[in-house]
């Protein structure tokens, strides 16, 4: 396999990749690390990649496990520096200021979850990948995907409902 | 216009229970300008799912410049390597060629001497053959009582 097949092969959930590095650590700057971490792990098991039948799936798994690792070996020492960056620079600004600033506490919540609610939320609302395909990345059954997601949108929502009705009950 | 059809999708999704078409419905719905009222607190979650999908890793993948280094480290050392076994080699022919290694194996000039020498090296080396044959003698103790016990 040369470079320009593997790039076409990684192109696609690149990414998505990013992204899960992005839920799961703190800073876009460690997610671009992580992210070429992975790749770099790819493409050191290049001659290996076809016995893969899903290199995505691989590469999530990977993605995922890595991030973890970090998270472990730096929750003991560093303070966590919230990032965010998903400012918006459409016009129509008074309501897109007040939707930013409701799409922040989503983000807000949402860090809050327990990390493998993270990756459920962002495996399969964000990317929107089917469940057998989340089976195979984080290694549960569907049936406990559905739950475990199913706990943690509610989650979000009573957080939600609890932002959104501050103050008035 | 399907808002009990919304609704539905809505509870449905809550419980883990929807389909990929049946999300993309709730994202659509809530992306668009009439969101009922009572159904306005969850806006902001769709709407988040699509924005974050939007971001774009934005860095090269190094492929080659990592697998290059590899490359020449192992060159690099190969060649240390090379030039460190070629010099000793090198030093230790021109070593070889005067004749310091004879004095230095310990060679006798007197024949009488040399003599001596041999039989002590030689008388040593039964004695401790003999050391090594006693202790085997006790086998032989053994073999007899078990011969005594186990008679055939």
């Amino acid at each position: 396999m040369n470079q320009n097949v593997f790039i076409e092969l990684v192109n696609p959930f690149k990414d998505k990749v990013f992204r899960l590095a992005k839920r799961l650590l703190t800073s876009t700057e460690e997610a671009e690390d992580a992210t070429q971490e992975v790749m770099v792990k790819l493409w050191n098991k290049k001659e290996n990649l076809n016995d893969y039948n899903n290199v995505e799936a691989l590469a999530m798994t990977m993605t995922k496990n890595y991030c973890l690792d970090q998270l472990k070996s730096k929750r003991a020492g560093n303070l966590q520096i919230v990032h965010n960056n998903f400012t918006d620079r459409e016009p129509q600004l008074d309501r897109k200021l007040e939707d930013a600033d409701s799409l922040e506490w989503v983000e807000k919540i949402i860090n809050q979850l327990p990390e493998q609610l993270q990756v459920l939320i962002q495996l399969r609302d964000v990317e929107q990948y089917e469940f057998e395909e989340i089976a195979k990345i984080v290694n549960m059954n569907e049936t406990a995907i559905r739950v475990a997601l199913s706990r943690a949108r509610k989650k979000i929502r009573e957080s939600m409902v609890n932002a959104h009705s501050y103050g008035i009950r | 216009m399907e808002l009990d059809k919304i609704e539905n999708i809505l509870e449905k999704y809550f419980q883990g229970e929807t389909t990929i078409a049946e999300e993309n419905q709730l994202k659509e719905y809530f992306s668009s300008s009439d969101v009922a009222q009572h159904l306005e607190q969850y806006k902001p979650i769709f709407g988040y799912f699509s924005q974050v999908k939007q971001q774009k890793s934005t860095q090269e993948i190094p492929l080659k410049t990592k697998k290059r280094n590899v490359a020449w480290l192992s060159i690099a050392a190969s060649v240390v390597v090379l030039l460190g076994v070629g010099t000793y080699l090198f030093v230790s022919e021109k070593n070889a060629a005067q004749p310091v290694a004879q004095s230095e194996l310990g060679t006798y000039d007197d024949p009488e001497e040399a003599l001596k020498a041999t039989q002590k090296a030689l008388a040593l080396l039964s004695n401790n053959v003999n050391v090594g044959i006693e202790s085997v003698q006790y086998i032989n103790e053994y073999e007899q009582s078990k011969n005594k016990i186990f008679k055939q």
